[in-house]
């Protein structure tokens, strides 16, 4: 059913987020001169689409370089090289004005509630901000609109003249919510929008993200290291390792049938709460290696447990298995282990 | 094994423990008589979310409770038949570190930066033990090989921040663990890390568990490591013990509102159940939030947030009974639950 759509809408329309061939290096400068003595690889080509009303979970762990493509897919960032198309149209390029009227339709909400608020700014002019500066609304008709905003994520448009330091947690991320949804985006990216939030918190505002998605046809970009959480709210799932996908599949497929080894473990080691299941764990060993020198051809063989000769030297390119099934590795492309 | 022998009989007895801030805007009830046993060898879970007293409770076992504006107002802890709360600080030194240890969530700021590993772990040995100091730093680093760290003799020689956010944490339990602790307390120990690293914490943590035989506090918000590590589960609600049970019981039929609630609320991963996953499907809220613990409802302090609340759950605290063989609970409606409540 979610598969289906996803599938559909690509086929068929324009895809609301399009991005090809990212990649982000960040230059290492050191010493009095500030002379660039290396690069960090945050991401190395990473492609990817999002259709209309899907959700795309981008899972990986920390330096994976998952949050630095959220920020370059908002030209937070500029990205090194690749391009970006929002509904079509490429904005890798666009100056600060162009890109303006972009802005509109791509929205991003931050993991930490407490930082990405101004203290000082009461919740309603916060709400009110992006209306504001693109000229949407003033006087009584913004106020009209944010009260409108504030019920549709479950707040009390009496709450509005309240600051952010009188909202819990959940609440502040539903003031971000409602910031991000002012505009009537297409594309909301969220970057770890519930880590933060304690779990009875975390299915409130999970709900929310939902509801408002079936609601508006948003599509998401959700950025998360809670699997769990991303196997709820996503259709699709690309999962990251040091700044390369290495495997892209509907979340049924991606849970049920992991074809990469990094996402069989990874899915090995997240702990199911239930008792009753015993599995055996497969545990990784070793950490994640440095971004800012990667190890030679498949970035995970240093962790692999199926490593061969011929993972230490070539890169294995993302190749598409089955439809809408592509994975990064050796042993998939040579069909030495089977799906 | 030898593990049922093992497990019997309780190293540690803690009974009507409270820990409060006494701060300008009232007195905050961080622990309000919270209660529990840990047998020898066993790993108990105390899970809540955040400002439930978990780690507070983990504090005021250790005797840390930052005073002022904390105290540790009433109750026992009872380590091994010994009160450690009608300790003085000197003998309370000694025990801390030696016969009950503490490993915190975040290792970097738990750690002396300017201190080289090899040098803290080895101040925990000497602190404890009447060992020459050559002794001391081979101790430090058999340590460091037990917590499985490649080229110990080595690292203990390096300073914190060399090391990786998963090569700390196992270096503070080698430190936790240096003096063959009867209890550990760990709170959080694998909140900072990747979900992958994570699991070869748990794991290690787990196995030197099994080789030593210490008795394990795990306290975590997640539902997930409780099931898969502990053996008995306390759940605490705004600095109240709210249930009590065997692991398997918590998760099969909790009999605290609070307790379904916080289960229901979690995605379940249904596909690596085997189970159909559901389009749009909803998690169960609770609704509302945790009350302030300045300011909090007269009667049970989940009532405002409960689906089951009544007159009298909203006037009178529930008394906390044995509703199950081994199964405690506060709720006045813990039957409902047990009944035809069960999904």
């Amino acid at each position: 059913m979610t598969e289906a759509r996803g599938q559909n809408s690509s086929a068929a329309q324009v895809p609301v987020l399009e991005v090809s061939g990212l990649k982000k290096h960040f230059p290492l400068k050191k010493g009095l001169l500030r002379r660039t003595v290396g690069h960090v690889y945050a991401i190395d080509g990473v492609s990817f689409s999002i259709a209309e009303g899907e959700t795309l979970g981008l899972v990986g762990e920390s330096g994976c370089g998952k949050s630095t493509v959220a920020r370059a897919v908002m030209r937070l960032v500029e990205p090194t090289a690749g391009s970006i198309k929002l509904s079509g149209c490429d904005i890798t390029h666009l100056r600060k004005a162009e890109l303006r009227p972009h802005r509109r339709e791509m929205q991003i909400i931050f993991q930490d509630p407490f930082a990405s608020l101004d203290p000082r700014m009461s919740a309603g002019a916060i709400v009110g901000e992006p209306l504001h500066v693109h000229g949407v609304a003033r006087g009584k008709e913004l106020a009209e609109q944010v009260a409108a905003l504030f019920q549709q994520v479950g707040l009390r448009p009496a709450q509005m003249r309240a600051y952010p330091h009188e909202f819990s947690g959940g609440q502040r991320q539903r003031i971000c919510i409602a910031r991000a949804l002012a505009l009537n985006p297409k594309l909301i990216v969220g970057d770890e929008p519930v880590s933060a939030l304690d779990v009875s918190i975390q299915a409130q505002v999970i709900n929310l993200m939902v509801d408002l998605q079936q609601e508006k046809r948003l599509s998401y970009l959700f950025i998360a290291h809670d699997l769990a959480v991303v196997e709820h709210i996503s259709h699709r799932i690309a999962v990251m390792y040091l700044g390369r996908i290495v495997e892209y599949a509907d979340k049924a497929t991606l849970f049920s049938r992991p074809l990469h080894p990094y996402t069989e473990a990874l899915l090995s080691a997240v702990p199911i709460p239930d008792p009753k299941i015993k599995r055996k764990k497969r545990i990784l060993q070793g950490d994640v290696p440095s971004p800012v020198n990667p190890p030679p051809g498949c970035a995970f063989h240093t962790r692999c447990p199926y490593v061969m000769p011929r993972c230490k030297q070539e890169v294995p390119p993302l190749f598409e298995l089955a439809p809408g099934n592509l994975v990064a590795c050796h042993l998939h492309e040579a069909g030495i282990k089977s799906a | 094994m030898t593990a049922a022998t093992e497990i019997s009989g309780n190293i540690l007895e803690v009974a009507g423990l409270q820990t409060y801030f006494f701060t300008r805007a009232g007195i905050v009830k961080a622990v309000d008589d919270v209660s529990f046993k840990l047998r020898r060898g066993e790993t108990l879970a105390i899970v809540g979310e955040s400002g439930c007293g978990k780690s507070m409770t983990a504090l005021s076992i250790m005797r840390l409770v930052p005073t002022p504006p904390g105290r540790i107002v009433g109750g026992s802890v009872l380590l091994d038949g010994r009160d450690l709360l009608l300790l003085d600080d000197d003998a309370m030194r000694n025990v801390r570190g030696n016969e009950i240890s503490m490993i915190f969530q975040e290792p970097m700021t738990s750690l002396n930066p300017v201190m080289t590993i090899g040098d803290q772990i080895g101040e925990a040995i000497r602190l404890h033990q009447d060992l020459p100091d050559s002794a001391i730093a081979d101790k430090a680093v058999e340590m460091l090989r037990l917590v499985r760290i490649p080229e110990p003799a080595q690292r203990a020689a390096e300073y914190p921040h060399q090391l990786s956010g998963g090569m700390r944490q196992r270096a503070m339990i080698a430190m936790a663990l240096a003096c063959s602790p009867k209890v550990l307390v760990a709170d959080e120990p694998t909140t900072a890390l990747d979900v992958t690293i994570q699991a070869q914490i748990l794991d290690l943590i787990l196995e030197l568990q099994r080789e030593l035989g210490t008795a394990l506090i795990l306290i975590t918000h997640d539902l997930g490591i409780v099931a898969e590590t502990a053996q008995r589960v306390v759940v605490m609600y705004a600095g109240r013990k709210v249930e009590e049970a065997a692991v398997e019981a918590i998760f099969e039929q909790p009999l605290h509102p609070y307790t379904r609630g916080l289960i229901e609320s979690i995605p379940r991963l249904p596909s690596m159940r085997g189970e159909a996953a559901v389009a749009g499907a909803r998690l169960t809220e609770i609704p509302g939030m945790v009350p302030a613990l300045t300011d909090l409802p007269p009667g049970c302090l989940f009532a405002p947030r409960c689906a089951l609340a009544d007159e009298r759950c909203r006037e009178t605290y529930p008394s906390y009974e044995e509703k199950r063989p081994g199964h405690w609970a506060a709720c006045w409606h813990s039957s409902a639950l047990s009944g035809g409540g069960n999904d």
